[in-house]
């Protein structure tokens, strides 16, 4: 399983409208829309992109957010930060549930 | 993707060399043809507005993505003899703006003649600077110098942190451009409309493209005024230019092919009729022209007229050169990538910032 993402792979993510051309539509206006300057700038957008890649652990998704980061004016710290968030929340879903977990040591225990 | 480190040798700098390298890359291709096919060749000139002189390649400097490859140890300096045929064609073909480069033109002595004459005949003179040369001792009176003659400076920052434009610049390049940007701003530049143009360029810090100008623009103002007390007029955005010192680092960090696949992608064919080559001549520290400084450093020069010489600062044949056949390559998709590049920021109407 060493190589079963490949950097190259991501040049074929438009292939995924070989088979459902009208959705593969529909996403990528809704996502061209999504990344388009807003209320967020495009720059504050890629960075939080860069976190949830991070968070969700893609490949494809850090290497094209890291570039678009990088194209978007952010520095190596910005991105270096906003992977700090990724982890600090993924961290702290973790340990947040330990109240689940006290609350059910609660229910079984005296 | 890249693919780690090319283990190549160097490149020797030679502009054969470089043209080869650029002309290899089989995923690419060649720019000539994607202008063709966007019905934009040939390109030609379309009349001189700026006649931009490198003083030579020496410099106090050795970033990494620059195309001259200058630095310290380089010995190509424009004479005196060249400088005054330069204020000759300035004055005789009648061509409004002087654009100063190098190197760092600091370090080639003629430089305060060059700009007084063509102040004397009322022209429009810029000085390109990497700012930190301006704290040597013997060049510390030319910021005042600039001053006093009403110089535009446009100044190298890479970013407007330390860890950014050191890394690309070299150790403590970010603080000394600080002090020089602060006395440019006690006299008088980067200030309200109307005083003295202090304009910033920013290069990326590697293998990727520039951000929309006036993103990273209102970015740069922001941070330096609230972080730093420095003020300035423009941010200019340039798009590193695979050649020299950078297409070094590009070969030998296995980057070069999937940038110029990067650039490509992104051809913009509204931006090559707004390319800066069709509107200004590039003179080396030789006296050869060039339609631009990138082509200089791949010894790509003008022909002069029909004789298919290459043209020459002492042979300024104005006629034809106004109307030349600009040569390219592929390093050329650097100046129609995205937004456009020059050197005067981007060049694409979505990018263009008012002055």
């Amino acid at each position: 399983m060493g190589d079963y993402y490949k950097s190259d792979d991501l040049d074929k993510f438009a292939t995924m409208g070989e088979e459902a051309p009208e959705l593969w539509e529909k996403f990528m206006q809704y996502y061209g829309a999504v990344f388009a300057e807003g209320a967020l700038s495009a720059r504050e957008k890629a960075l939080m992109a860069l976190a949830v890649a991070h968070a969700l652990q893609c490949p494809y998704c850090i290497d094209a957010y890291t570039r678009e980061s990088l194209e978007k004016g952010a520095d190596r710290e910005q991105m270096t930060e906003a992977v700090h968030v990724a982890a600090a929340i993924r961290g702290g879903a973790a340990l947040v549930h330990g109240v689940q977990m006290k609350n059910m040591i609660n229910k079984l225990g005296f | 993707m890249a693919t780690g480190l090319n283990m190549q040798p160097f490149l020797s700098g030679d502009s054969a060399e470089q043209l080869k390298l650029l002309r290899d890359q089989t995923g690419v291709q060649p720019f000539v043809d994607k202008l063709g096919e966007n019905g934009l060749y040939p390109l030609r000139c379309n009349g001189i507005s700026v006649l931009q002189v490198n003083l030579g390649k020496v410099c106090n400097m050795a970033c990494k993505h620059c195309h001259v490859d200058a630095g310290p140890d380089r010995k190509e300096s424009m004479s005196l003899e060249i400088v005054e045929r330069c204020l000759q064609v300035l004055d005789g073909a009648n061509i409004p703006v002087l654009d100063i480069t190098g190197g760092a033109p600091e370090l080639n002595p003629h430089l305060p003649l060059l700009i007084k004459e063509a102040v004397k005949m009322k022209r429009r003179v810029m000085v390109r600077t990497n700012l930190t040369v301006l704290e040597q001792d013997q060049n510390y009176h030319l910021v005042e110098y600039y001053a006093a003659h009403g110089v535009e400076v446009v100044a190298s920052l890479p970013y407007y942190r330390e860890s950014n434009t050191d890394r690309q610049r070299g150790r403590g390049a970010f603080i000394a451009s600080l002090r020089v940007l602060r006395r440019l701003n006690s006299l008088g530049y980067g200030g309200e409309q109307g005083g003295l143009l202090l304009n910033l360029v920013y290069n990326p810090g590697g293998a990727f493209l520039p951000p929309a100008q006036q993103a990273i623009e209102a970015e740069f103002r922001r941070e330096l005024q609230s972080r730093q007390g420095i003020t300035f007029n423009q941010l200019l955005t340039i798009t590193n230019v695979p050649v020299g010192r950078f297409l070094n680092f590009l070969w030998h960090s296995g980057n070069l092919e999937n940038y110029l696949q990067r650039l490509a992608a992104v051809f913009n064919p509204a931006a090559a009729p707004r390319a800066m080559c069709r509107g200004m001549i590039s003179v080396g520290w030789d006296g050869t022209l060039y339609d631009c400084d990138f082509n200089q450093m791949l010894g790509l020069a003008c022909r002069n007229g029909q004789a298919g010489h290459p043209a020459h600062i002492s042979s300024f044949n104005l006629e034809f050169l106004q109307q030349r056949e600009v040569l390219l390559d592929n390093h050329c998709y650097a100046c129609t990538a995205g937004s456009g590049s020059s050197c005067g920021g981007a060049t694409a109407d979505s990018c263009r910032t008012k002055k």
